[in-house]
């Protein structure tokens, strides 16, 4: 439905683009006040600590926070940081920056989540074209099997298993062929990155074999073969070309669910991604760390959508024709 | 396209009569359901097809036909869209299986408690992660009895019977020891000088006796009294003894739990007796596992399959008023739906879920059940809308308002009808997902309030114990699995059968 | 549908098989960039668990330290962080004992103490230690402007509290500097435990002139702190890693063996440390009872110790509440059996079924406080449990009970307790017991506002001092969250506090460990220890009850020497 929007009468494009972030930022008001009063709704404290505070102690605390102001001055105070680009200083990590907690841990999850997307997108791809070509033949009944077992498998246990067979792995070889858990080097994101785009890899593969066959049925294939193209050409110049176009349109919202889903890849393998924050925030009451996480991450994803949309206009010449 | 349009579009030539004459048909039939109309064709097409074998075309084929009376009427038994869908279900053998577990999965749900009539929450402390299948013979013993550390004096031994109640341990000190460490394997203390865990220490050779009471399980275990150092450091001088630990209950427990012997009449202290049946083992609590899985079914399948059927139908009326309305109360409504759609879900199910709270003694399960409704209505939402702008324009609907049918009858008749497939298709699709949502949020611990029990949660209390006692892991995890798989299938299978426009949208 | 011939398949093949060369091709190019982006934001430990000949080690921390501006940390990671890199006036050795740290002596008084500091003290910037950084220190925790949740523990300094409520200015707090090496402490009342105290984090010293240079950013970064301790903080990768070098400059032989200790992993994931352990990437790691199993059948050497924490059902005794009234609370006491919860329910061997208010490590006036005043042995008794139910009944005027509410939190702890405590209870007093598990801060803000009968809680050690517990429940005390209150407690409170006979004051302790019992103010569940195990050329690695968490001050690589 949004890409008819792309049709713009006279071609306003540039109208057309400050129109979507111009919602864009509405949205994210909208994001940054549900998130606000959600959070204010949740009964508890974060200044309570296991050791209890003296009146005096949490007097000071409050101040410091600004908490000691009535709830509508705290959310006209954060809009206007917000407005700046200020999310305040952590509950939890009283030293640290919201912006810097940002700044220093979402490109880890981004860059997880770009190689899981790439990986699951590749794979999805290859696996999606060699179902079509063995369909109904034993690579097909495998590969889909494998498919079947990457949707219908909750990802903790996925993460879970994948870690424990590279220990076993390592301990086979006697080698360190791979690592376990933590981040820092390329040899630390294969794993990681693998178990978090299978779902999407197999979701994919699904998508690809069913346009795969469309196509294989369709007239212009039809037609190319019985002109007498060779059956490689129609496979690369046709069926590929044309098949991986729905491929490429559901992978632009799955970038964006992959970059900020990654909570149990990132507990699992130790990475020190954003997504940890936001879980530990939320059991912490961490107000400003939940704020800062809920709205970038909302801010982001509307982003997202709109690159998304702008970017299919380019890829598919049926939409810019229109 | 689909293979059977592909199909449809090259009748016999017996049939292209009747094809054409379907196309002449009455507005009044074929607007009732062009598509519908137009696959029942198919069905029809392609059945007389494969009983007219080769083309054969003559000059007579290509006249104009002839007037017929008949070309009005309907030849073949007429098919409702349901039983049109469920006659290509059946023909979906995947689909069709999936049906019937997802049948099983509900009857295990709903009527397993009633066969299997143990409390999940039922502590049997006897048993605590038992896996399946395991011998479950006990002697019955008296009531525990407190230990002073009195017997026999001598090197390294068990005072009394080693049961799986306690083992009594004594020994003598050993040479050059300033204290003791107590020791308990299940494998023999090889060179390695592994000692397996450490159960007590004592800093002193004033106490030369340990009474173990962890966890005992029937069959032999290695103990060990290790010599400390002057530092209190751990030395290799040690001893060690098998001890063969035997599985008991007391009278008491025997009684609670309603069992009995082999012989009939009332229980005494040394009879032998078989403990409860555990046909899926015990978790971590000893609760039959069983029992969990069916109550833990219940929350899963409640919230996997309410939730969907909750937000589906209000995205279904959200998105049908603003599509029918349309104008500016349309974009207002889907600007909304945007709105809502921008909120990063899994951030937003977690802050809800709290946010919302659970009181003492809920299970917190309605909290997630209204953080799912509140976030995830708005895709079936613009679905819908989408479908009523579609019909809205559709010439049937508006050959249909031009005949003078009401909004009412428009409504009911041609836009919800035609809307359902993609709903049903929608909310089939749904359910996996909010039995994963739930599962997610157990593993991060934000699930369920104990004891009430669900597949996730059950799942992540045995991800901690995947190796030593896998099947605590195994069950929960499999029956999710199951489940989603069989409702993925059942999708797939209703997708084809309900709207093959939809079929390889994904 | 599409038969295609066979050799044309092979072609079809070829083409897709190309396809995937491209793909790899790409795929090891993306690979490849994402690594050197990844370099900045993780760091890649090589060495693996130990390392001989660099005579390094690789460690994980269970979180991040959230905060290690130590005048504001209240934490056991940033405690851990900080006992290794930064070291107040007194410290404790390997076998718990307090020694000299950068005081060489001292001597507490009734009204005050002082502290005469070493010479050779430096911060990591090759400034002295002196005693003015200690007058810095102290100030900034008591001014408000800083909000440190833990400046309670400064209150017996004179004027701590009143400048802490911002009725004085921070200037008036009761330390004074003596020239650089001598530290002179005013009491605001006698306190026989001041030596325990200092080792504490809050305590430790702050050189002004640094503090001032970090502009609002101490302790935020590796560079935002200055250390004085065995080791220096290198580098800290926020959620990552950390590098600890081992302090050239500190004064004392006798900590820091190891040349570098790399912090390469920070988790929760237990499962996943015990992963990286059997890996050969970290030197030691915590059991959990479920791996206990597979720890044997590797063959290690499984060792054990206390944490210090002393978990209990805690009963409210606000009005109107049922556990307000005793035989109640006589009835909950003698109905469970801890014994039974930790050896059958948590099946941990490292845990102690617990007995007292006091742990049985805490020192007593010569050896263990436990010794010199045993606690009163636990009786499981359920016919016993349902008299005093019985009796309780009748003076509350009631027919049957309403449900009783147990509060807990959402850690997996906390669920097994509250549903174990839930079946006993409803097992053996016929009682309906709804649990209430609520996030961490939010079980915090319920107990603070009193709403429920028992809640699931612990207590752990600030100081190696009886007192840590001691003074849990008198009438002041804010921790004590089931407002239990009686005169008598907070007379014997007050003479633990304040007496300086070590005799008499445990004395004082012994009857509030015996008051805690016959009052039932708690019904006490385990002591926490930890099962761990250490790779077997890790020599001297402690865990510890009171201060850090794990401690490798006097960790040695075993055959460093030989070679």
């Amino acid at each position: 439905m949004r890409f008819t929007l792309l049709m713009w009468p006279g071609g306003g494009m540039a109208w057309y683009v400050c129109k979507r972030l111009l919602q864009g930022v509405l949205t994210v008001w909208f994001i940054a006040t549900a998130t606000f009063f959600a959070m204010h709704n949740v009964p508890g404290d974060p200044l309570l600590n296991d050791r209890a505070m003296t009146p005096a102690i949490r007097a000071n605390l409050e101040a410091r926070y600004g908490l000691d102001q009535p709830l509508l001055n705290q959310y006209l105070i954060y809009l206007g940081n917000l407005a700046r680009g200020d999310f305040g200083i952590s509950f939890t990590q009283e030293n640290r920056q919201v912006n810097d907690i940002i700044r220093e841990h979402f490109p880890v999850s981004a860059t997880l989540g770009i190689l899981a997307v790439v990986f699951a997108a590749a794979g999805g791809v290859l696996w999606g074209a060699l179902t079509a070509l063995y369909r109904n033949r034993l690579p097909d009944y495998l590969i889909m099997f494998l498919v079947i077992l990457g949707i219908s498998v909750p990802s903790f246990v996925v993460a879970a298993l994948s870690q424990l067979g590279l220990v076993s792995l390592n301990n086979l070889t006697g080698r360190s062929l791979l690592p376990v858990a933590g981040w820092g080097s390329v040899y630390h994101m294969l794993a990681p990155a693998l178990v978090l785009g299978l779902s999407t890899m197999a979701y994919l593969t699904r998508l690809m074999r069913s346009s795969m066959l469309e196509i294989i049925d369709s007239d212009f294939v039809r037609t190319a073969r019985s002109k007498g193209v060779p059956p490689a050409l129609i496979f690369s110049r046709h069926q590929l070309r044309n098949a991986i176009l729905p491929v490429v349109t559901v992978l632009g919202p799955q970038i964006a669910v992959i970059t900020t889903g990654g909570f149990v890849v990132e507990l699992v393998f130790a990475i020190p991604g954003l997504g940890r924050f936001f879980v530990e925030a939320v059991q912490q009451l961490d107000y400003t760390v939940i704020m800062g996480t809920t709205v970038f991450y909302g801010a982001f994803l509307v982003f997202m959508v709109i690159v998304v949309d702008l970017l299919y206009g380019v890829i598919d010449p049926r939409v810019r024709l229109q | 396209m689909g293979v059977r349009h592909t199909r449809c579009r090259q009748p016999a030539a017996a049939d292209r009569a009747y094809a054409a004459d379907a196309v002449n048909t009455s507005l009044q039939t074929l607007f009732r359901h062009p598509c519908l109309q137009s696959r029942r064709i198919c069905l029809v097409g392609s059945g007389s097809m494969r009983g007219s074998g080769e083309l054969m075309y003559s000059a007579a084929d290509f006249l104009p036909a002839g007037e017929r009376r008949d070309a009005h009427g309907i030849s073949r038994p007429s098919l409702s869209y349901l039983e049109d869908a469920w006659l290509r279900l059946k023909a979906n053998r995947r689909a069709l299986v999936s049906l019937y577990l997802v049948i099983g999965l509900l009857l295990f749900t709903i009527a397993g408690p009633w066969v299997w009539r143990i409390d999940p929450a039922a502590q049997d402390l006897d048993q605590v992660s038992q896996p399946p299948g395991v011998d479950r013979a006990a002697l019955i013993v008296p009531e525990y009895q407190s230990w002073d550390g009195s017997g026999p004096e001598g090197p390294l031994h068990v005072v009394g019977d080693a049961t799986s109640q306690s083992v009594r341990l004594k020994w003598d000190a050993l040479p050059g020891a300033n204290g003791h460490r107590v020791y308990r394997n299940v494998f023999p203390v090889g060179p390695e000088l592994a000692y397996g865990m450490p159960l007590a220490e004592f800093y002193n050779n004033a106490i030369l006796y340990h009474e173990d009471r962890l966890d005992l399980r029937p069959g032999r275990y290695y103990y060990s009294v290790v010599a400390l150092g002057a530092d209190g450091a751990v030395t290799d001088n040690h001893q060690t003894i098998p001890v063969d630990v035997r599985r008991v209950t007391t009278l008491a427990e025997a009684r609670e739990r309603g069992l009995s012997g082999e012989q009939t009449g009332e229980l005494a202290v040394g009879d032998s007796i078989e403990l409860q049946p555990h046909p899926f083992g015990t978790d971590y609590l000893g609760r039959d596992m069983l029992a969990r899985l069916m109550a833990g079914a219940r929350v899963s399948l409640f919230i996997g399959i309410v939730a969907p059927a909750l937000f589906v139908l209000f995205g279904v009326a959200f998105g049908a008023t603003a599509g029918f309305i349309g104008g500016r109360v349309d974009q207002l409504m889907m600007r909304f739906a945007d709105f809502v759609v921008a909120l990063p879900f899994l951030l937003f199910m977690i802050l809800f879920k709290i946010a919302f709270g659970i009181g003492p003694g809920e299970s917190g399960v309605m909290p997630m059940l209204v953080a799912m409704v509140v976030l995830l209505w708005p895709a079936t939402a613009r679905l819908v809308r989408g479908q009523i702008l579609q019909l809205r324009e559709a010439a049937y609907v508006q050959a249909s308002q031009l005949l003078g049918a009401r909004t009412n009858y428009l409504v009911l008749r041609h836009m919800l009808p035609n809307t359902l497939g993609v709903v049903l298709v929608t909310l089939t699709f749904e359910i996996p997902k909010a039995i994963f949502v739930e599962a997610f949020l157990s593993f991060i611990g934000m699930g369920v309030a104990p004891p009430t029990p669900s597949w996730g949660s059950m799942s992540n209390e045995g991800i901690a114990t995947m190796l030593t006692t896998p099947h605590e892991l195994i069950f929960p995890a499999l029956f999710i699995s199951i489940t989603v798989l069989a409702f993925n299938l059942l999708g797939d299978g209703l997708r084809d059968a309900l709207d093959a426009r939809m079929r390889n949208a994904g | 549908m599409n038969p295609q011939p066979a050799p044309a398949r092979f072609s079809v093949l070829g083409q897709l098989a190309l396809y995937a060369l491209y793909t790899v091709a790409g795929l090891v190019a993306i690979v490849w960039l994402l690594g050197l982006a990844a370099g900045s934001t993780g760091s890649a430990v090589t060495g693996g668990a130990i390392d001989t000949g660099n005579n390094a080690i690789t460690i994980a921390l269970r979180t991040e330290p959230p905060q290690l501006d130590y005048g504001r940390a209240t934490d056991s990671i940033s405690l851990t962080v900080l006992f290794h890199t930064v070291e107040g006036l007194l410290t404790y050795d390997d076998n718990m004992a307090l020694i000299p740290g950068v005081a060489e002596r001292h001597e507490i008084r009734g009204d005050g103490a002082t502290f005469w500091l070493r010479g050779d003290a430096r911060w990591s910037n090759g400034e002295p230690v002196t005693a003015h950084d200690f007058v810095f220190a102290w100030r900034r925790v008591q001014d408000p402007a800083t909000a440190s949740a833990y400046a309670f523990i400064m209150y017996p300094v004179k004027n701590a509290e009143a400048i802490n409520r911002g009725e004085l200015p921070p200037e008036a707090l009761g330390v004074r500097a003596l020239g650089d090496r001598v530290l002179e402490v005013e009491f605001e009342r006698p306190t026989p435990y001041f030596d325990k105290l200092v080792a504490f984090v809050t305590f430790y010293p702050v050189n002004e002139a640094f503090f001032q240079s970090t502009d609002g950013r101490f302790g935020a970064s590796a560079d935002m702190l200055l250390y004085n301790g065995p080791y220096v903080m290198n580098e800290w990768i926020h959620s990552a890693s950390m590098r600890w070098d081992r302090n050239p400059d500190y004064w004392g032989g006798h900590k820091g063996f190891i040349d570098t200790i790399h912090v390469g992993y920070i988790t929760q994931d237990v499962n996943a440390r015990l992963n990286l352990f059997k890996d050969g990437q970290i030197a030691d790691t915590q059991l959990v009872p479920q791996m206990l199993g597979e720890a044997m059948e590797r063959r290690w050497q499984i060792d054990r110790s206390m944490d210090g924490t002393v978990f209990f059902l805690q009963l409210n005794f606000r009005d109107g509440r049922l556990t307000a009234n005793k035989n109640f609370r006589k009835a909950l006491l003698y109905a469970q059996d801890p014994v039974e919860f930790v050896y059958k329910a948590l099946k941990e061997p490292s845990y102690m079924p617990a007995v007292s208010l006091f742990p049985f490590w805490i020192r007593g006036a010569e050896g263990y406080f436990r010794q010199e005043h045993p606690p009163t042995p636990h009786e499981y008794n359920v016919a016993k449990a349902r008299e005093h139910l019985e009796l309780a009944r009748r003076e509350l005027g009631l027919e049957t009970f309403p449900p009783i509410h147990l509060l807990a939190d959402d850690s997996p702890l906390g669920s097994i307790s509250s549903e174990y405590y839930q079946a006993v209870y409803t097992r053996n007093l016929g009682l309906e017991l709804r649990i209430d598990k609520q996030i961490f801060k939010q079980r915090l803000a319920k107990m603070d506002a009193g709403e429920f009968d028992i809640v699931v809680s612990g207590w752990g050690p600030d100081y190696d001092d009886a007192l840590t517990f001691g003074d849990l429940f008198s009438s002041w005390n804010l921790n004590n969250r089931g407002r239990y209150a009686s005169p008598e407690m907070d007379a014997l409170v007050r003479i633990a506090q304040s007496e300086l006979d070590p005799v008499k004051r445990m004395a004082a302790f012994g009857e509030i460990q015996d008051l805690v019992h016959e009052d039932v103010v708690i019904v006490p569940m385990y002591e926490r220890g930890w099962s761990f195990v250490v790779d077997p050329r890790l020599k001297g690695f402690k865990r510890r009850a009171v201060g850090p968490e794990v401690d490798y001050t006097y960790a040695r690589i075993d055959g460093r020497a030989a070679d």
